[in-house]
Protein backbone atom coordinates (compact mmCIF):
# COMPACT_ATOMS: atom_id res chain seq x y z
CA UNK A 1 0.00 0.00 0.00
CA UNK A 2 1.06 3.59 -0.63
CA UNK A 3 0.09 7.13 -1.37
CA UNK A 4 1.47 8.52 -4.93
CA UNK A 5 2.14 11.98 -5.57
CA UNK A 6 2.62 13.33 -9.19
CA UNK A 7 5.36 15.92 -8.65
CA UNK A 8 5.42 18.56 -11.05
CA UNK A 9 8.56 20.08 -12.01
CA UNK A 10 10.23 23.11 -14.53
CA UNK A 11 13.49 22.70 -15.52
CA UNK A 12 14.08 19.95 -13.69
CA UNK A 13 13.24 21.68 -10.33
CA UNK A 14 9.70 20.57 -8.57
CA UNK A 15 7.20 23.57 -8.09
CA UNK A 16 6.01 24.90 -5.21
CA UNK A 17 2.23 22.73 -6.30
CA UNK A 18 4.45 19.81 -6.53
CA UNK A 19 6.08 20.42 -3.32
CA UNK A 20 2.44 20.81 -1.79
CA UNK A 21 1.28 17.82 -3.35
CA UNK A 22 4.13 15.82 -1.76
CA UNK A 23 3.53 17.62 1.67
CA UNK A 24 -0.26 16.62 2.11
CA UNK A 25 0.65 13.09 0.14
CA UNK A 26 3.04 12.79 3.44
CA UNK A 27 0.32 13.46 5.82
CA UNK A 28 -2.22 10.98 3.89
CA UNK A 29 0.13 8.29 4.26
CA UNK A 30 0.69 8.89 7.96
CA UNK A 31 -2.75 8.64 8.40
CA UNK A 32 -2.95 5.13 7.18
CA UNK A 33 0.43 4.08 7.76
CA UNK A 34 1.83 3.82 4.34
CA UNK A 35 4.86 5.20 2.18
CA UNK A 36 4.42 8.24 0.62
CA UNK A 37 5.85 7.56 -3.55
CA UNK A 38 6.42 10.52 -5.50
CA UNK A 39 6.95 10.41 -9.78
CA UNK A 40 9.08 12.94 -10.91
CA UNK A 41 9.86 13.48 -14.44
CA UNK A 42 13.52 14.56 -15.58
CA UNK A 43 14.22 15.61 -12.15
CA UNK A 44 17.76 17.00 -11.71
CA UNK A 45 17.35 18.76 -8.37
CA UNK A 46 15.37 16.43 -6.27
CA UNK A 47 16.96 16.99 -2.91
CA UNK A 48 13.95 19.33 -1.62
CA UNK A 49 11.66 16.47 -1.65
CA UNK A 50 13.44 14.82 1.49
CA UNK A 51 12.23 17.79 3.63
CA UNK A 52 8.72 16.74 2.92
CA UNK A 53 9.02 13.15 3.51
CA UNK A 54 9.05 11.50 0.53
CA UNK A 55 10.16 7.72 0.83
CA UNK A 56 10.32 7.08 -2.41
CA UNK A 57 11.28 9.15 -5.70
CA UNK A 58 10.35 7.13 -9.23
CA UNK A 59 12.89 9.53 -11.15
CA UNK A 60 11.76 9.04 -14.73
CA UNK A 61 13.82 9.78 -17.77
CA UNK A 62 12.22 10.80 -20.67
CA UNK A 63 15.19 10.49 -22.76
CA UNK A 64 15.29 13.82 -24.18
CA UNK A 65 11.80 14.68 -23.31
CA UNK A 66 11.23 18.05 -22.46
CA UNK A 67 7.43 18.74 -22.18
CA UNK A 68 4.88 17.93 -20.59
CA UNK A 69 3.58 14.68 -22.13
CA UNK A 70 0.11 13.72 -21.10
CA UNK A 71 0.15 10.49 -22.53
CA UNK A 72 3.55 8.88 -21.69
CA UNK A 73 3.01 10.94 -17.78
CA UNK A 74 -0.32 9.37 -17.50
CA UNK A 75 0.57 5.93 -18.42
CA UNK A 76 3.98 6.38 -15.96
CA UNK A 77 1.59 7.15 -12.68
CA UNK A 78 -0.60 4.66 -13.54
CA UNK A 79 2.38 2.08 -13.53
CA UNK A 80 3.93 3.07 -11.02
CA UNK A 81 0.55 3.14 -8.91
CA UNK A 82 -0.40 0.00 -9.63
CA UNK A 83 3.09 -1.30 -9.08
CA UNK A 84 3.32 0.29 -5.31
CA UNK A 85 -0.66 -0.90 -4.35
CA UNK A 86 -1.74 2.82 -4.53
CA UNK A 87 -4.66 3.06 -2.78
CA UNK A 88 -4.71 7.33 -3.18
CA UNK A 89 -3.04 9.28 -5.70
CA UNK A 90 -2.29 13.12 -5.33
CA UNK A 91 -1.89 15.54 -8.22
CA UNK A 92 -1.94 19.44 -7.90
CA UNK A 93 -4.93 21.41 -9.55
CA UNK A 94 -2.11 22.92 -11.62
CA UNK A 95 -3.38 22.95 -15.56
CA UNK A 96 -0.99 19.98 -16.07
CA UNK A 97 -2.28 18.21 -12.61
CA UNK A 98 -6.10 18.79 -13.60
CA UNK A 99 -5.10 17.42 -17.45
CA UNK A 100 -3.32 14.07 -15.95
CA UNK A 101 -6.19 13.06 -12.67
CA UNK A 102 -8.98 12.26 -14.32
CA UNK A 103 -6.78 10.30 -17.05
CA UNK A 104 -5.21 8.31 -14.68
CA UNK A 105 -7.75 7.56 -12.67
CA UNK A 106 -9.75 5.68 -15.43
CA UNK A 107 -6.10 3.66 -15.79
CA UNK A 108 -6.18 2.86 -12.36
CA UNK A 109 -9.75 2.28 -11.97
CA UNK A 110 -10.01 4.93 -9.50
CA UNK A 111 -12.34 8.00 -7.97
CA UNK A 112 -11.51 11.09 -8.96
CA UNK A 113 -11.98 14.14 -7.21
CA UNK A 114 -10.90 17.56 -7.85
CA UNK A 115 -10.45 20.97 -5.75
CA UNK A 116 -10.17 19.20 -2.48
CA UNK A 117 -9.36 21.83 0.07
CA UNK A 118 -8.42 19.92 2.99
CA UNK A 119 -6.96 16.90 4.53
CA UNK A 120 -9.86 13.58 4.17
CA UNK A 121 -13.12 14.36 6.30
CA UNK A 122 -13.04 10.27 6.91
CA UNK A 123 -10.97 7.40 5.15
CA UNK A 124 -12.64 4.45 4.02
CA UNK A 125 -14.55 5.14 1.84
CA UNK A 126 -13.01 8.46 1.61
CA UNK A 127 -14.53 11.39 2.21
CA UNK A 128 -13.52 15.06 1.17
CA UNK A 129 -14.31 18.60 1.31
CA UNK A 130 -13.90 20.10 -2.24
CA UNK A 131 -14.87 23.56 -3.82
CA UNK A 132 -17.77 23.31 -6.01
CA UNK A 133 -20.28 25.66 -8.24
CA UNK A 134 -17.33 27.93 -8.74
CA UNK A 135 -16.26 29.03 -5.43
CA UNK A 136 -19.86 29.47 -4.25
CA UNK A 137 -20.48 26.55 -2.51
CA UNK A 138 -18.60 23.34 -0.85
CA UNK A 139 -19.32 19.22 -1.07
CA UNK A 140 -18.21 16.85 0.87
CA UNK A 141 -17.95 13.89 -1.53
CA UNK A 142 -17.12 10.21 -0.85
CA UNK A 143 -15.99 7.69 -3.25
CA UNK A 144 -17.21 4.98 -3.79
CA UNK A 145 -14.46 3.09 -5.50
CA UNK A 146 -11.44 1.76 -3.50
CA UNK A 147 -8.92 3.97 -5.11
CA UNK A 148 -8.56 7.53 -5.33
CA UNK A 149 -6.92 10.18 -7.50
CA UNK A 150 -7.48 13.76 -5.71
CA UNK A 151 -6.41 16.81 -7.23
CA UNK A 152 -5.81 19.22 -4.02
CA UNK A 153 -6.17 23.09 -4.97
CA UNK A 154 -3.25 25.41 -4.72
CA UNK A 155 -2.87 27.09 -1.65
CA UNK A 156 -4.99 24.88 0.60
CA UNK A 157 -2.67 22.90 2.29
CA UNK A 158 0.76 24.71 2.30
CA UNK A 159 4.20 23.62 2.97
CA UNK A 160 4.62 21.07 6.04
CA UNK A 161 8.55 20.21 6.36
CA UNK A 162 9.09 16.47 7.55
CA UNK A 163 12.69 15.97 7.03
CA UNK A 164 13.68 11.99 5.32
CA UNK A 165 15.68 10.99 2.94
CA UNK A 166 13.81 9.80 -0.30
CA UNK A 167 14.95 6.33 -1.91
CA UNK A 168 15.67 7.17 -5.78
CA UNK A 169 14.62 4.84 -8.77
CA UNK A 170 14.54 5.59 -12.09
CA UNK A 171 12.87 4.06 -14.91
CA UNK A 172 10.97 4.80 -18.02
CA UNK A 173 7.77 3.80 -19.30
CA UNK A 174 7.63 4.69 -22.74
CA UNK A 175 4.12 4.42 -24.29
CA UNK A 176 3.46 2.47 -27.91
CA UNK A 177 2.47 5.45 -30.16
CA UNK A 178 2.12 8.67 -29.04
CA UNK A 179 -0.63 10.97 -31.18
CA UNK A 180 -0.07 14.26 -29.54
CA UNK A 181 2.70 15.65 -30.08
CA UNK A 182 3.85 18.98 -28.15
CA UNK A 183 5.01 21.71 -31.51
CA UNK A 184 6.04 24.25 -29.72
CA UNK A 185 5.67 26.09 -25.99
CA UNK A 186 4.80 29.62 -25.88
CA UNK A 187 5.68 31.26 -22.38
CA UNK A 188 6.73 34.57 -20.53
CA UNK A 189 9.97 32.82 -18.39
CA UNK A 190 10.19 36.49 -16.92
CA UNK A 191 6.57 36.29 -15.60
CA UNK A 192 5.35 33.93 -12.69
CA UNK A 193 2.02 32.80 -13.96
CA UNK A 194 -1.61 32.76 -11.74
CA UNK A 195 -1.29 29.62 -10.53
CA UNK A 196 1.92 29.52 -9.24
CA UNK A 197 2.00 33.09 -7.88
CA UNK A 198 1.30 34.21 -4.36
CA UNK A 199 0.00 37.49 -5.60
CA UNK A 200 -2.08 38.51 -8.06
CA UNK A 201 -2.74 41.67 -8.58
CA UNK A 202 -5.78 42.07 -11.15
CA UNK A 203 -7.52 45.50 -13.13
CA UNK A 204 -10.70 46.05 -14.25
CA UNK A 205 -12.42 48.38 -17.01
CA UNK A 206 -12.00 51.03 -14.48
CA UNK A 207 -8.31 51.33 -15.23
CA UNK A 208 -9.95 52.81 -18.91
CA UNK A 209 -7.36 51.34 -21.22
CA UNK A 210 -4.31 49.41 -21.86
CA UNK A 211 -2.33 52.13 -22.13
CA UNK A 212 -2.51 52.38 -18.25
CA UNK A 213 -1.91 49.09 -17.47
CA UNK A 214 1.59 50.13 -16.51
CA UNK A 215 0.06 50.90 -13.03
CA UNK A 216 -1.37 46.98 -12.94
CA UNK A 217 2.34 46.00 -14.05
CA UNK A 218 4.43 48.19 -11.68
CA UNK A 219 2.63 47.24 -8.86
CA UNK A 220 2.99 43.32 -9.35
CA UNK A 221 6.75 43.68 -10.24
CA UNK A 222 7.37 45.23 -6.83
CA UNK A 223 5.39 42.07 -5.26
CA UNK A 224 6.79 39.59 -7.35
CA UNK A 225 2.86 38.97 -8.12
CA UNK A 226 1.10 37.41 -11.32
CA UNK A 227 -1.21 39.97 -13.07
CA UNK A 228 -4.78 39.37 -14.16
CA UNK A 229 -7.55 41.36 -15.53
CA UNK A 230 -11.28 40.70 -15.89
CA UNK A 231 -13.59 39.41 -18.46
CA UNK A 232 -14.38 42.47 -20.62
CA UNK A 233 -10.83 43.77 -20.24
CA UNK A 234 -9.74 40.14 -22.11
CA UNK A 235 -12.73 40.79 -23.99
CA UNK A 236 -11.96 44.17 -25.55
CA UNK A 237 -8.46 42.69 -26.59
CA UNK A 238 -6.74 45.62 -23.29
CA UNK A 239 -4.89 42.19 -22.19
CA UNK A 240 -4.51 38.88 -23.20
CA UNK A 241 -7.12 36.02 -22.72
CA UNK A 242 -4.68 34.21 -20.17
CA UNK A 243 -5.18 36.86 -17.67
CA UNK A 244 -9.10 36.66 -17.39
CA UNK A 245 -9.88 35.17 -14.02
CA UNK A 246 -13.25 34.48 -12.74
CA UNK A 247 -16.69 31.91 -13.31
CA UNK A 248 -15.68 31.54 -17.06
CA UNK A 249 -11.77 32.30 -16.89
CA UNK A 250 -8.88 31.10 -14.90
CA UNK A 251 -9.21 30.27 -11.19
CA UNK A 252 -7.37 31.99 -8.66
CA UNK A 253 -6.38 31.18 -5.11
CA UNK A 254 -3.90 33.58 -4.07
CA UNK A 255 -3.04 34.04 -0.73
CA UNK A 256 -3.29 37.96 -1.77
CA UNK A 257 -5.86 38.79 -4.18
CA UNK A 258 -5.36 42.75 -5.19
CA UNK A 259 -7.88 44.20 -7.26
CA UNK A 260 -7.96 47.57 -9.03
CA UNK A 261 -10.89 49.24 -11.08
CA UNK A 262 -13.02 45.67 -10.75
CA UNK A 263 -16.60 45.78 -9.96
CA UNK A 264 -16.72 42.89 -8.25
CA UNK A 265 -19.69 41.29 -10.21
CA UNK A 266 -20.93 38.03 -9.13
CA UNK A 267 -19.44 35.87 -11.82
CA UNK A 268 -15.58 37.23 -11.09
CA UNK A 269 -15.77 36.77 -7.63
CA UNK A 270 -16.94 33.86 -8.05
CA UNK A 271 -13.35 32.92 -9.46
CA UNK A 272 -11.21 34.35 -7.00
CA UNK A 273 -12.94 34.09 -4.21
CA UNK A 274 -10.80 31.22 -3.07
CA UNK A 275 -8.17 33.65 -2.32
CA UNK A 276 -6.95 34.16 1.20
CA UNK A 277 -6.81 37.89 1.39
CA UNK A 278 -8.47 40.38 -0.33
CA UNK A 279 -7.80 43.78 -1.36
CA UNK A 280 -10.00 46.41 -3.20
CA UNK A 281 -9.11 49.72 -4.59
CA UNK A 282 -12.32 51.53 -6.11
CA UNK A 283 -13.53 54.67 -6.54
CA UNK A 284 -17.25 53.82 -6.25
CA UNK A 285 -17.96 52.93 -2.39
CA UNK A 286 -21.03 50.96 -3.64
CA UNK A 287 -19.05 48.52 -5.85
CA UNK A 288 -20.04 44.82 -4.66
CA UNK A 289 -16.71 44.09 -4.13
CA UNK A 290 -16.35 45.42 -1.38
CA UNK A 291 -18.54 42.87 0.05
CA UNK A 292 -16.23 40.45 -0.37
CA UNK A 293 -12.57 41.86 0.38
CA UNK A 294 -10.67 42.15 3.33
CA UNK A 295 -9.29 45.77 2.96
CA UNK A 296 -10.61 48.22 1.13
CA UNK A 297 -9.80 51.67 -0.16
CA UNK A 298 -12.06 54.01 -1.54
CA UNK A 299 -10.41 55.99 -4.34
CA UNK A 300 -8.98 57.05 -7.52
CA UNK A 301 -6.99 54.07 -9.12
CA UNK A 302 -4.86 56.42 -10.94
CA UNK A 303 -3.85 58.55 -7.76
CA UNK A 304 -4.10 55.07 -5.30
CA UNK A 305 -1.99 52.60 -7.32
CA UNK A 306 1.28 54.90 -7.99
CA UNK A 307 1.64 55.62 -4.13
CA UNK A 308 1.11 52.19 -2.65
CA UNK A 309 3.77 51.22 -5.38
CA UNK A 310 6.37 53.62 -4.29
CA UNK A 311 5.74 52.69 -0.84
CA UNK A 312 5.87 49.23 -1.37
CA UNK A 313 9.67 50.10 -3.04
CA UNK A 314 10.91 51.95 -0.42
CA UNK A 315 9.98 48.73 2.10
CA UNK A 316 11.25 46.60 -0.21
CA UNK A 317 14.63 48.03 -0.38
CA UNK B 1 -16.48 14.52 -40.54
CA UNK B 2 -18.87 14.06 -37.36
CA UNK B 3 -18.36 15.94 -34.24
CA UNK B 4 -20.09 14.98 -30.84
CA UNK B 5 -21.11 17.67 -28.24
CA UNK B 6 -21.72 17.32 -24.86
CA UNK B 7 -23.68 19.35 -22.98
CA UNK B 8 -24.00 20.16 -19.24
CA UNK B 9 -27.29 21.60 -18.50
CA UNK B 10 -25.93 24.29 -15.76
CA UNK B 11 -27.64 27.22 -13.56
CA UNK B 12 -27.12 30.70 -14.83
CA UNK B 13 -23.59 31.99 -13.88
CA UNK B 14 -25.88 34.69 -11.46
CA UNK B 15 -27.94 32.11 -10.20
CA UNK B 16 -27.96 32.26 -5.97
CA UNK B 17 -26.58 28.91 -4.74
CA UNK B 18 -28.85 27.23 -2.33
CA UNK B 19 -29.22 23.25 -0.87
CA UNK B 20 -32.63 21.60 -0.27
CA UNK B 21 -33.15 18.59 1.97
CA UNK B 22 -30.86 19.50 4.87
CA UNK B 23 -28.15 19.94 2.27
CA UNK B 24 -28.01 17.02 0.42
CA UNK B 25 -29.40 18.56 -2.70
CA UNK B 26 -29.14 21.83 -4.75
CA UNK B 27 -32.13 23.76 -4.64
CA UNK B 28 -33.40 24.40 -8.68
CA UNK B 29 -36.68 26.30 -7.71
CA UNK B 30 -36.17 29.80 -9.07
CA UNK B 31 -32.97 29.27 -11.14
CA UNK B 32 -32.18 29.70 -14.74
CA UNK B 33 -30.46 26.85 -16.67
CA UNK B 34 -28.41 27.54 -19.29
CA UNK B 35 -25.73 25.74 -21.45
CA UNK B 36 -23.23 25.49 -19.59
CA UNK B 37 -20.42 28.28 -21.39
CA UNK B 38 -17.30 26.36 -21.73
CA UNK B 39 -19.52 24.06 -23.55
CA UNK B 40 -21.39 26.71 -25.74
CA UNK B 41 -18.08 27.83 -26.86
CA UNK B 42 -17.05 24.16 -28.12
CA UNK B 43 -20.52 24.14 -29.80
CA UNK B 44 -19.95 27.37 -31.54
CA UNK B 45 -16.66 25.67 -33.10
CA UNK B 46 -18.54 22.61 -34.17
CA UNK B 47 -21.09 24.66 -35.76
CA UNK B 48 -18.17 26.40 -37.38
CA UNK B 49 -16.76 23.12 -38.65
CA UNK B 50 -20.33 22.35 -40.30
CA UNK B 51 -21.12 25.57 -42.07
CA UNK B 52 -17.25 25.44 -43.81
CA UNK B 53 -17.00 21.30 -44.03
CA UNK B 54 -20.19 20.10 -43.88
CA UNK B 55 -19.14 18.64 -40.13
CA UNK B 56 -22.64 16.84 -39.02
CA UNK B 57 -22.87 18.27 -35.51
CA UNK B 58 -24.59 15.79 -32.96
CA UNK B 59 -25.08 17.10 -29.22
CA UNK B 60 -25.64 14.68 -26.44
CA UNK B 61 -26.58 15.71 -22.66
CA UNK B 62 -27.10 13.16 -19.69
CA UNK B 63 -29.75 14.16 -18.25
CA UNK B 64 -33.75 14.42 -17.14
CA UNK B 65 -36.32 15.48 -19.44
CA UNK B 66 -35.76 18.90 -17.64
CA UNK B 67 -32.41 19.80 -19.45
CA UNK B 68 -34.36 19.01 -23.05
CA UNK B 69 -34.82 23.01 -22.99
CA UNK B 70 -30.54 23.74 -23.18
CA UNK B 71 -30.85 20.66 -25.61
CA UNK B 72 -33.47 22.79 -28.57
CA UNK B 73 -30.98 25.86 -27.92
CA UNK B 74 -27.96 23.92 -29.09
CA UNK B 75 -30.46 22.47 -32.30
CA UNK B 76 -31.89 26.42 -32.70
CA UNK B 77 -27.97 27.77 -32.14
CA UNK B 78 -27.11 25.07 -35.09
CA UNK B 79 -26.82 21.77 -34.15
CA UNK B 80 -28.16 18.77 -36.60
CA UNK B 81 -29.33 16.47 -34.20
CA UNK B 82 -29.35 16.01 -30.45
CA UNK B 83 -29.27 12.42 -27.95
CA UNK B 84 -30.59 12.76 -23.95
CA UNK B 85 -29.34 10.11 -22.13
CA UNK B 86 -32.09 9.12 -19.67
CA UNK B 87 -30.45 9.65 -16.36
CA UNK B 88 -29.79 12.05 -13.54
CA UNK B 89 -26.01 11.44 -12.89
CA UNK B 90 -24.16 11.22 -9.69
CA UNK B 91 -20.85 12.36 -10.51
CA UNK B 92 -18.22 12.97 -14.10
CA UNK B 93 -17.74 9.36 -14.55
CA UNK B 94 -21.30 8.67 -14.41
CA UNK B 95 -21.73 10.82 -17.28
CA UNK B 96 -18.62 10.01 -18.95
CA UNK B 97 -19.47 6.14 -18.92
CA UNK B 98 -22.68 6.77 -20.36
CA UNK B 99 -20.70 9.03 -23.37
CA UNK B 100 -18.55 6.54 -23.51
CA UNK B 101 -21.77 4.19 -24.49
CA UNK B 102 -22.71 7.11 -27.30
CA UNK B 103 -19.42 6.71 -28.86
CA UNK B 104 -18.78 3.12 -29.20
CA UNK B 105 -22.57 3.03 -31.01
CA UNK B 106 -21.29 5.56 -34.03
CA UNK B 107 -18.18 6.89 -34.40
CA UNK B 108 -17.53 10.39 -34.20
CA UNK B 109 -14.38 11.55 -35.69
CA UNK B 110 -14.28 14.76 -32.53
CA UNK B 111 -15.74 14.81 -29.59
CA UNK B 112 -16.13 18.04 -28.13
CA UNK B 113 -16.39 18.63 -23.77
CA UNK B 114 -16.53 21.87 -21.97
CA UNK B 115 -13.29 22.55 -20.14
CA UNK B 116 -15.50 21.86 -16.74
CA UNK B 117 -19.17 22.61 -15.73
CA UNK B 118 -19.35 25.42 -13.65
CA UNK B 119 -21.77 24.22 -11.48
CA UNK B 120 -19.89 21.24 -9.72
CA UNK B 121 -16.46 21.97 -11.34
CA UNK B 122 -15.13 18.21 -11.74
CA UNK B 123 -13.50 19.08 -14.81
CA UNK B 124 -13.14 15.24 -15.77
CA UNK B 125 -15.78 14.27 -17.99
CA UNK B 126 -13.61 14.73 -21.30
CA UNK B 127 -10.26 13.08 -20.16
CA UNK B 128 -12.41 10.32 -18.59
CA UNK B 129 -14.28 9.75 -21.98
CA UNK B 130 -10.78 9.92 -24.16
CA UNK B 131 -9.81 7.35 -21.78
CA UNK B 132 -12.39 5.14 -21.99
CA UNK B 133 -12.66 5.09 -25.96
CA UNK B 134 -8.29 4.97 -25.75
CA UNK B 135 -7.97 8.21 -28.03
CA UNK B 136 -6.47 11.38 -26.90
CA UNK B 137 -7.68 14.34 -25.58
CA UNK B 138 -6.15 17.84 -25.19
CA UNK B 139 -7.74 19.78 -21.88
CA UNK B 140 -7.69 23.55 -21.64
CA UNK B 141 -8.27 23.86 -25.66
CA UNK B 142 -8.21 27.15 -26.60
CA UNK B 143 -7.63 26.95 -31.06
CA UNK B 144 -8.49 24.19 -33.12
CA UNK B 145 -7.82 23.47 -36.61
CA UNK B 146 -8.36 20.66 -39.17
CA UNK B 147 -6.92 20.60 -42.56
CA UNK B 148 -7.90 16.37 -43.98
CA UNK B 149 -6.59 14.49 -41.08
CA UNK B 150 -3.88 16.56 -39.35
CA UNK B 151 -5.33 18.31 -36.48
CA UNK B 152 -3.66 21.38 -35.03
CA UNK B 153 -4.50 22.55 -31.61
CA UNK B 154 -3.74 24.93 -28.74
CA UNK B 155 -3.90 23.88 -25.01
CA UNK B 156 -3.66 27.11 -22.48
CA UNK B 157 -0.87 26.18 -19.96
CA UNK B 158 -0.10 28.14 -16.50
CA UNK B 159 1.42 31.21 -18.21
CA UNK B 160 1.17 30.51 -21.45
CA UNK B 161 -0.19 28.24 -24.07
CA UNK B 162 1.29 24.91 -25.91
CA UNK B 163 0.81 24.63 -29.89
CA UNK B 164 0.53 20.39 -30.61
CA UNK B 165 -0.46 18.09 -33.13
CA UNK B 166 -2.53 15.32 -33.19
CA UNK B 167 -4.78 13.16 -35.24
CA UNK B 168 -8.32 12.28 -35.55
CA UNK B 169 -10.41 10.58 -33.34
CA UNK B 170 -9.74 13.26 -30.40
CA UNK B 171 -11.52 15.00 -27.71
CA UNK B 172 -11.27 18.27 -26.77
CA UNK B 173 -12.25 20.41 -23.71
CA UNK B 174 -13.05 23.55 -25.00
CA UNK B 175 -12.85 26.71 -23.43
CA UNK B 176 -13.19 30.68 -24.29
CA UNK B 177 -10.20 31.31 -27.37
CA UNK B 178 -11.48 27.81 -29.44
CA UNK B 179 -13.90 31.08 -30.12
CA UNK B 180 -14.53 34.23 -28.97
CA UNK B 181 -17.43 35.64 -26.65
CA UNK B 182 -18.58 37.78 -30.04
CA UNK B 183 -18.69 34.46 -32.04
CA UNK B 184 -21.56 33.09 -29.78
CA UNK B 185 -24.07 32.56 -31.84
CA UNK B 186 -27.66 33.85 -30.26
CA UNK B 187 -30.42 31.96 -31.93
CA UNK B 188 -33.22 33.83 -34.41
CA UNK B 189 -36.37 33.05 -35.05
CA UNK B 190 -35.50 30.65 -38.30
CA UNK B 191 -33.32 29.02 -35.84
CA UNK B 192 -35.59 28.41 -33.17
CA UNK B 193 -38.53 27.31 -35.62
CA UNK B 194 -35.81 24.94 -37.52
CA UNK B 195 -34.97 23.36 -34.12
CA UNK B 196 -38.49 22.02 -33.20
CA UNK B 197 -38.00 19.97 -36.37
CA UNK B 198 -34.75 18.65 -35.70
CA UNK B 199 -34.44 14.78 -33.84
CA UNK B 200 -33.97 14.64 -30.34
CA UNK B 201 -33.75 11.59 -28.81
CA UNK B 202 -34.06 9.89 -25.80
CA UNK B 203 -31.91 6.66 -24.99
CA UNK B 204 -32.12 4.46 -22.07
CA UNK B 205 -28.89 4.56 -20.22
CA UNK B 206 -26.49 2.09 -20.10
CA UNK B 207 -26.00 0.09 -16.80
CA UNK B 208 -23.15 1.58 -14.64
CA UNK B 209 -22.37 3.42 -11.24
CA UNK B 210 -20.80 6.42 -10.17
CA UNK B 211 -17.54 6.23 -8.58
CA UNK B 212 -18.18 9.05 -5.85
CA UNK B 213 -21.66 10.77 -4.64
CA UNK B 214 -21.92 14.11 -2.56
CA UNK B 215 -23.01 13.06 1.13
CA UNK B 216 -23.74 17.17 1.61
CA UNK B 217 -23.22 20.40 0.43
CA UNK B 218 -22.16 23.49 2.25
CA UNK B 219 -22.14 27.25 1.77
CA UNK B 220 -18.43 29.35 2.77
CA UNK B 221 -19.09 30.96 6.26
CA UNK B 222 -20.16 34.79 6.02
CA UNK B 223 -17.67 36.94 5.42
CA UNK B 224 -16.50 40.10 7.95
CA UNK B 225 -16.82 43.66 7.07
CA UNK B 226 -14.27 45.00 4.78
CA UNK B 227 -12.06 47.16 6.48
CA UNK B 228 -11.70 50.61 5.14
CA UNK B 229 -8.19 52.11 4.94
CA UNK B 230 -8.51 56.07 4.33
CA UNK B 231 -6.95 57.12 0.37
CA UNK B 232 -4.50 59.32 2.27
CA UNK B 233 -3.04 56.26 4.19
CA UNK B 234 -1.57 53.87 2.00
CA UNK B 235 0.96 53.22 4.72
CA UNK B 236 -2.03 51.72 6.94
CA UNK B 237 -3.01 49.39 4.52
CA UNK B 238 0.77 48.03 4.09
CA UNK B 239 0.48 47.88 7.69
CA UNK B 240 -2.37 45.62 7.93
CA UNK B 241 -1.38 44.04 5.25
CA UNK B 242 2.52 43.01 6.81
CA UNK B 243 1.08 42.54 10.44
CA UNK B 244 -2.78 41.90 10.24
CA UNK B 245 -3.11 39.74 7.47
CA UNK B 246 0.76 38.79 7.45
CA UNK B 247 0.64 38.24 3.28
CA UNK B 248 3.37 40.59 2.42
C1 LIG C 1 -21.95 34.12 -18.44
C2 LIG C 1 -21.07 35.20 -17.86
C3 LIG C 1 -19.80 34.84 -17.41
C4 LIG C 1 -18.94 35.83 -16.89
N1 LIG C 1 -17.71 35.44 -16.43
C5 LIG C 1 -16.88 36.39 -15.93
C6 LIG C 1 -15.59 36.05 -15.46
O1 LIG C 1 -15.18 34.88 -15.50
N2 LIG C 1 -14.78 37.01 -14.98
C7 LIG C 1 -15.18 38.33 -14.92
O2 LIG C 1 -14.38 39.17 -14.47
N3 LIG C 1 -16.38 38.69 -15.36
C8 LIG C 1 -17.24 37.75 -15.87
N4 LIG C 1 -18.46 38.14 -16.35
C9 LIG C 1 -18.74 39.59 -16.48
C10 LIG C 1 -19.21 40.22 -15.21
O3 LIG C 1 -20.60 40.09 -15.10
C11 LIG C 1 -18.85 41.73 -15.21
O4 LIG C 1 -19.42 42.33 -16.34
C12 LIG C 1 -17.36 42.01 -15.21
O5 LIG C 1 -16.69 41.25 -14.21
C13 LIG C 1 -17.11 43.48 -14.97
O6 LIG C 1 -15.77 43.79 -15.19
P1 LIG C 1 -15.09 45.03 -14.49
O7 LIG C 1 -15.24 44.91 -13.04
O8 LIG C 1 -13.72 45.14 -15.04
O9 LIG C 1 -15.90 46.27 -15.11
P2 LIG C 1 -17.04 47.17 -14.51
O10 LIG C 1 -18.14 46.37 -13.94
O11 LIG C 1 -17.32 48.16 -15.55
O12 LIG C 1 -16.35 47.86 -13.26
C14 LIG C 1 -15.36 48.81 -13.35
C15 LIG C 1 -15.12 49.32 -11.94
O13 LIG C 1 -14.06 50.24 -11.94
C16 LIG C 1 -14.35 51.29 -11.04
N5 LIG C 1 -13.60 52.48 -11.45
C17 LIG C 1 -13.82 53.31 -12.49
N6 LIG C 1 -12.88 54.27 -12.53
C18 LIG C 1 -12.04 54.05 -11.51
C19 LIG C 1 -10.89 54.71 -11.03
N7 LIG C 1 -10.37 55.77 -11.64
N8 LIG C 1 -10.28 54.21 -9.92
C20 LIG C 1 -10.79 53.12 -9.28
N9 LIG C 1 -11.87 52.46 -9.71
C21 LIG C 1 -12.48 52.92 -10.81
C22 LIG C 1 -15.84 51.47 -11.13
O14 LIG C 1 -16.33 52.03 -9.92
C23 LIG C 1 -16.33 50.03 -11.34
O15 LIG C 1 -16.64 49.42 -10.10
C24 LIG C 1 -19.35 37.18 -16.84
C25 LIG C 1 -20.64 37.52 -17.27
C26 LIG C 1 -21.49 36.55 -17.78
C27 LIG C 1 -22.86 36.97 -18.21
Amino acid sequence: MAVVVYIESENGTPKKAGLEVASYGRALADAHGVSLVAVGFNLTDHERLNVFGVDKLYNIDTQGGVHFDVERYSEALAQVATKVSASLMVVSSSADGRYIGPIVAIKTDAAYMSNVVGLPSQYGPLQVKRTCFTNKAFNETQSTKERVVLSLSSNSYGLHEKPGTAEVLSGDYPVSSNSLKVESVEKATDKVSIADADIVVSGGRGLKGPENWHLIEDLADVLGAATACSKPVSDMGWRSHSEHVGQTGKPVASNLYIAIGVSGAIQHLAGINASKVKVVINSDPEAPFFKAADYGIVGDAFEVVPVLTEKLKARMQ
Amino acid sequence: MNILVCISNVPDTTSKINFKEENTAFETQGVQFIINPNDEFGLTRAVWFQQKVGAKVTVVNVGDASCEPILRKCLAIGADQALRVDLQPKDGFEVATQLAAICKKESYDLIITGRESIDYNGGMVGGMLATLLEIPYVANCIQMDIASDEVSVQREIDGGKESLSATLPLVIGAQKGLVEEKDLIIPNMRGIMQARQKPLEVVPPEAAAPASKVQAFEKPAEKGPVKLVDAEDIDGLIDLLENEAKVL
